[in-house]
């Protein structure tokens, strides 16, 4: 059940909470990360700004 | 579990052309599927449908609709078999529609192929034919990437230049809950859900014009608590009334709040706990009251820009909740409400995936996407920044990073990449999705829609979600419509009488 605390609490008042790094859950992944990264890095370098400039969509539903 | 399904609007371009026209892409992606399968796919039958119908209990007037909600034809069906006369046989291009041999629809949607999944009965069919629908779209754009075009397609909410288009997840609902108590009641959970559901997304705000990371892609595009518009003011509880089952039985809860999710848990979690949820509102359970947000509009944006989850929510009764706390409160109302396996995996999941998001949220990489997609960009960052001063988060490798992510490709696709190397954990198998994509599920009235396109398309004149048209040499001459009002209805007398081999 929510916890309950006194007084209002609007959204502006609370500080932004900090947020997370990654620990030690996350090295079995990194690996597969790294490996992934190793292989796009070289094109993600030349083409990034001009893929992120084209690609544009309609909005829709 | 209840009935529901799955749309996905696909994000689309030409790997060639960045200007194509993506209405243009959209028909020709539908056309060469449809070419590409044969015979084996039938048009959508416009008669039943009814956008203007609002769940709060009014129909809104023809004349003063958003063209937009105009999707339907103005003719209305009846119950049993009944005939219709014939009409014009003319296909509008930016509509083409194809209904296909597993029971879903595929189609031209605004300026986006959307694939409509097939009604199903549990959350792991839900994730199959939602896959399902990812494998149709793959193979539709290689059918399409003829004469120079390449077509792309992007499993995403987002162009980051304030464009958005829908995932929707649809859940029938019994019509006995009261509409304002069903939207209130389910609100806390649409805005808290996304702590393990979001999809990620780089950039903040609608056109991405502020610098970040966020847990949701939809988030920034919801405006409104409740309202009947999908395209503007975008609410978080949808009131379209259009059950496409018994109206005097059933409502369809029509959700727009969700992301697209490339990874199997979130789709399996995303419908499942929505299900058990629906299912304690049903049961009129005043627990859930005590769930109320203050602002339920500003808590979306907040929940989404919070990747400690420690950001406490404003309630109605004035206290305050983390999503986390809501979420656990909502897990427990919940395990009175599981009636299957399917729910049992649900919950558990549910509950391993809680406890890890409070104790590492990168615990969750293999599972939760927005964590995944995280991890990634975060390696991204540090490779190319350093420890103190990674890159920035307006970098175009990141914004492409986070588009690649959703590419369909599997060549492409980061995450499937991800997935295939292991690191994302996968649900179903690629066998079982092939046999989804040619194969309804047995379980609802997509077992008779799926079968009939594919088994008997010659006299499948068109078929809907609760229709299928038959055109049959008759003395009469006219069309005869079979109405499917029941979602769970999996024979029939005639349609069975027609598949008999």
């Amino acid at each position: 059940m929510p916890q309950v605390t006194s007084g209002e609490t609007p959204y502006d008042d609370i500080p932004e909470p900090e947020p997370p790094t990654p620990g030690g859950a996350a090295q079995a992944q990194t690996d597969a990360v790294d490996a992934l990264l190793d292989e796009i890095d070289v094109t993600l370098q030349a083409n990034a700004e001009q893929f992120v400039r084209s690609f544009v969509q309609k909005g829709g539903e | 579990m209840r009935v529901c399904g799955i749309e996905t609007e696909y994000g689309i371009t030409d790997r060639a052309d960045s200007g194509a026209n993506p209405i243009l892409l959209s028909s020709m992606l539908v056309a060469e599927y449809r070419r590409s399968v044969g015979a084996a796919t039938a048009p959508w039958d416009y008669g039943g449908e009814d956008p203007l119908n609002d769940q709060r209990g009014y129909r809104r007037a023809r004349g003063q609709a958003h063209p937009d909600l105009l999707t339907d034809a103005p003719a209305r069906g009846n119950n049993g078999v009944t005939l219709r006369r014939r009409r014009g046989s003319w296909e509008d291009p930016s509509h083409l529609n194809a209904v296909l041999s597993n029971g879903a629809r595929l189609y031209v949607d605004h300026a986006h192929p959307e694939y409509s999944g097939p009604e199903v009965t549990s959350a792991r069919d839900a994730v199959l034919w939602d896959r399902a629908g990812d494998e149709v779209a793959r193979r539709a754009a290689i059918a399409a990437s003829i004469d120079g075009v390449f077509v792309a397609l992007y499993k995403n909410n987002v162009d980051g230049k304030g464009a958005s288009y829908g995932t929707h997840e649809n859940f029938l609902v019994a019509r006995s809950v009261p509409f304002d108590e069903l939207a209130r009641r389910i609100t806390p959970h649409l805005v808290t859900r996304q702590i393990f559901a979001g999809a990620g997304r780089v950039g903040l705000g609608q056109r991405g014009e502020e610098p970040g990371f966020q847990i949701s892609q939809r988030a920034d595009y919801m405006e409104a608590e409740v309202g009947l518009e999908t395209t503007l003011r975008r609410p978080i509880v949808n009131t379209r009334d259009e059950p496409h089952a018994d109206p005097a039985r059933w409502r369809r809860l029509h959700v727009i709040i969700g992301d697209a999710n490339c990874m199997d848990v979130p789709t399996l979690l995303k419908v499942g706990t929505t299900a058990l949820v629906l299912s304690a509102i049903e049961a009129r359970d005043e627990r859930l009251d005590l769930l109320e947000l203050g602002d339920p509009v500003e808590a979306v944006y907040a929940v989404s820009r919070d990747l400690s989850l420690a950001r406490r929510l404003p309630l109605a009764s004035g206290a305050s909740s983390t999503a986390l706390e809501i979420q656990r409160a909502l897990l427990e109302i919940a395990r009175d409400y599981a009636t299957d396996a399917g729910d049992a995996e649900v919950l558990a999941r549910w509950e391993g995936v809680l406890e890890r998001l409070a104790r590492d949220p990168f615990a969750c990489a293999a599972d939760v996407e927005w964590v995944a997609k995280l991890q990634f960009l975060g390696r991204l960052r540090a490779r190319h920044g350093s420890a103190e001063e990674p890159l920035p988060w307006d970098d175009p490798r990141l914004q492409a990073a986070d588009v690649q992510w959703s590419d369909l490709d599997p060549a492409r696709g980061l995450c499937s990449r991800l997935a295939a190397a292991g690191a994302v954990e996968r649900l179903v198998t690629e066998a079982q999705i092939a046999e989804a994509v040619v194969t309804p599920p047995s379980t609802t009235r997509a077992w008779l829609r799926g079968r009939m396109v594919a088994a008997r398309p010659e006299i499948v004149d068109a078929a809907g979600w609760s229709t299928i048209v038959l055109d049959r040499e008759t003395d009469h001459g006219d069309l005869e419509v079979v109405t499917l009002d029941d979602p769970l209805a999996t024979t029939h007398p005639l349609l069975d009488s027609l598949l008999a081999p």
